[in-house]
């Protein structure tokens, strides 16, 4: 008897988090996006009327709502390859040699994926400044005009997306170089003995043999642009006229600024089908790929 | 003899090479958290010139005793740590789950361990406003428990502890139970040990995101005594935008003590995800 019960003593507390916080919120936000809730809700529950399907057929006339959509699905277009491919680069790089020096290097990546963002995004809104900002002088030194890092619609996207590449690639390089130690060291020993260069072994190898570490990193960092928020929150709190509203701004800014619990909810029920989607295309094709 | 010498050499520049275009990366890449440092320490008008200073001229030590004393961040710290180790507590139930998934049949465990990797998916804007009406409803909002509680536990730690742990022999764990040891004994005396390196890894993460947790203590807490240094830090920004080398400062509080953690256990946290079956 007791036997029986101790595996479930060892999840529960977890599991009861877990579900408190994690899934149990989504059957509640699904219900709160087909009512009116605001923030009238505190003051009288009475107040909070079933509206159907309302929420939904608003959110998708709403013209804010597309381009939050649109922006965050660019951010993933464009970040996902750039953090992706930025980050296995570093690492095959750093894992070319065990010295001293190489090792000591590491560190430099993987800060500014340990640090605060609002720290991070302090910094950067200093560099970034206009008037007394250092890129624009470093710039100026080189004969280019004032640079509006984060007041052009256009520049913005760029600027807020830069900061998280930066701060992206540390955790992934990390999970690189760990899938790297795990190639076997005889299989590039046998193909230096075959002559392969530096370049063959790499590709036709080491990057093979990270297929699964690539996946997992393509998948949590898709995941990631597609809850892309800290940084254009703290930089730019979504502008200029929306440019960098991701879809998390548009939903925290429809939720605890407008107070409208009903609307954001509706959006939070699309955004997370939108990842199930992804996720699970993602997860097809990885199995289509171990069919080979 | 002469094709070696000359791969030998060949290897050799390639190397020289690779480091100098890594030594520059890594520099491009901390170039932000040097320009903060020396910021931190230039008075405000030097802060504001154009062009810039790279180096303080008139080094001050003034903008870290402001902090500390006329803005509150001496409490904002201790609230941080405060959530730090309430995390640990989290950790320790991240473990147990952990092990249960990895040598333990049980029913209903396909349909947990499924639940546990889907959480991972589930952003935080989307159950945002609903873990906000329950920690009202549990009476939770302005406290710290309340600001740890939402992000005590995470699918993707629960997932590491699994990973490693199913690599631990099944047969010492039995050989624990018939020396008597209770269930809990032998996951405390035995399992613990021998998940070290993953341990590591999970602490040094439950370090880092209880010091930097940002977006619960900004919305639970409307009460000025329960900020955390993140939340401090990003009112400041409002505040003071006039004042690059306080904010630095500020910021550089923030990033140190993360940056010693981060150093020292840096070597097991690679070691830690290579043996976790991230290959």
């Amino acid at each position: 008897m007791r036997n029986r019960l101790t595996p479930y003593l060892f999840v529960s507390p977890a599991m009861l988090l877990l579900i408190t916080f994690g899934i149990f919120p989504i059957l509640v936000a699904a219900v709160i996006s087909t009512t009116n809730m605001n923030i009238s809700a505190f003051a009288d529950w009475n107040n909070v009327k079933f509206i159907g399907v309302d929420n939904y057929t608003k959110l998708f006339a709403d013209p804010d709502f597309w381009q939050a959509i649109g922006n965050t699905g660019l951010f993933a277009v464009f970040g996902v390859p750039a953090i992706v491919v930025l980050s296995l680069g570093v690492a095959l790089l750093l894992n070319h040699s065990q010295s001293r020096f190489f090792r000591s290097l590491r560190a430099f990546y993987f800060i500014p994926a340990i640090t605060a963002i609002v720290a991070i995004s302090l910094v950067w809104g200093y560099l970034y400044n206009t008037q007394f900002g250092l890129l624009n002088y470093l710039f100026s030194l080189v004969g280019v005009p004032q640079v509006q890092w984060l007041s052009d619609p256009l520049l913005a996207k760029f600027s807020v997306a830069l900061v998280a590449v930066w701060r992206g690639t540390g955790l992934n390089i990390i999970i690189f170089l760990a899938a790297l130690q795990g190639v076997p060291k005889e299989y590039l020993e046998a193909a230096s003995l075959d002559g392969a260069g530096e370049w063959k072994k790499t590709f036709s190898i080491v990057i093979p043999l990270m297929r699964f570490a690539i996946f997992f990193v393509s998948v949590t960092t898709t995941i990631a642009w597609l809850q892309f928020f800290d940084e254009p929150f703290v930089l730019t709190d979504g502008g200029p006229l929306g440019a960098t509203t991701s879809a998390s701004i548009f939903l925290y800014k429809e939720g605890f600024r407008l107070n409208q619990f009903g609307y954001a909810s509706a959006g939070s029920i699309v955004l997370f089908a939108i990842i199930a989607v992804i996720t699970l295309i993602q997860l097809r094709v990885r199995r289509a790929d171990d069919d080979y | 003899m002469t094709t070696d010498r000359t791969y030998a050499k060949r290897r050799r520049a390639l190397t020289g090479t690779i480091g100098i275009v890594l030594g520059v990366g890594a520099l491009i890449t901390a170039f932000p958290f040097l320009w903060m440092l020396t910021t931190a320490f230039k008075p405000q008008r030097e802060s504001v010139t154009f062009p810039p200073t790279i180096l303080p001229e008139a080094p001050t030590f003034q903008w870290f005793q402001m902090l500390f004393t006329e803005l509150d961040f001496g409490r904002y710290l201790v609230n941080t740590i405060l959530v730090v180790l309430i995390g640990f507590i989290g950790l320790m139930f991240m473990a147990m789950a952990g092990y249960a998934f990895a040598k333990f049949e049980f029913r209903g465990r396909r349909w947990m361990f499924f639940l546990v990797l889907a959480t991972m998916m589930i952003p935080i804007q989307v159950t945002m406003i609903p873990t906000y009406l329950i920690l009202n409803g549990m009476k939770l909002t302005n406290t710290l428990v309340g600001i740890a509680l939402p992000t005590l536990v995470s699918g993707f730690a629960i997932f590491l502890f699994r990973q490693f742990m199913t690599t631990i022999p099944t047969e010492m764990l039995e050989a624990a139970r018939l020396d008597g040891a209770g269930e809990f004994r032998t996951f405390w005396q035995i399992v613990l040990p021998m998940s070290k390196p993953i341990l590591a890894v999970q602490i040094v993460l439950t370090f880092i995101s209880g010091w930097n947790s940002f977006l619960w203590p900004l919305i639970i807490a409307s009460d000025q005594k329960l900020y955390t240094l993140s939340v401090g830090l990003a009112l400041l920004n409002q505040q003071l935008a006039v004042n690059p080398s306080l904010q630095m400062a500020a910021a550089a509080v923030m990033v140190i003590p993360i940056l010693i953690v981060f150093i020292i256990f840096q070597r097991y946290v690679i070691q830690g995800f290579a043996l976790s079956g991230l290959k």
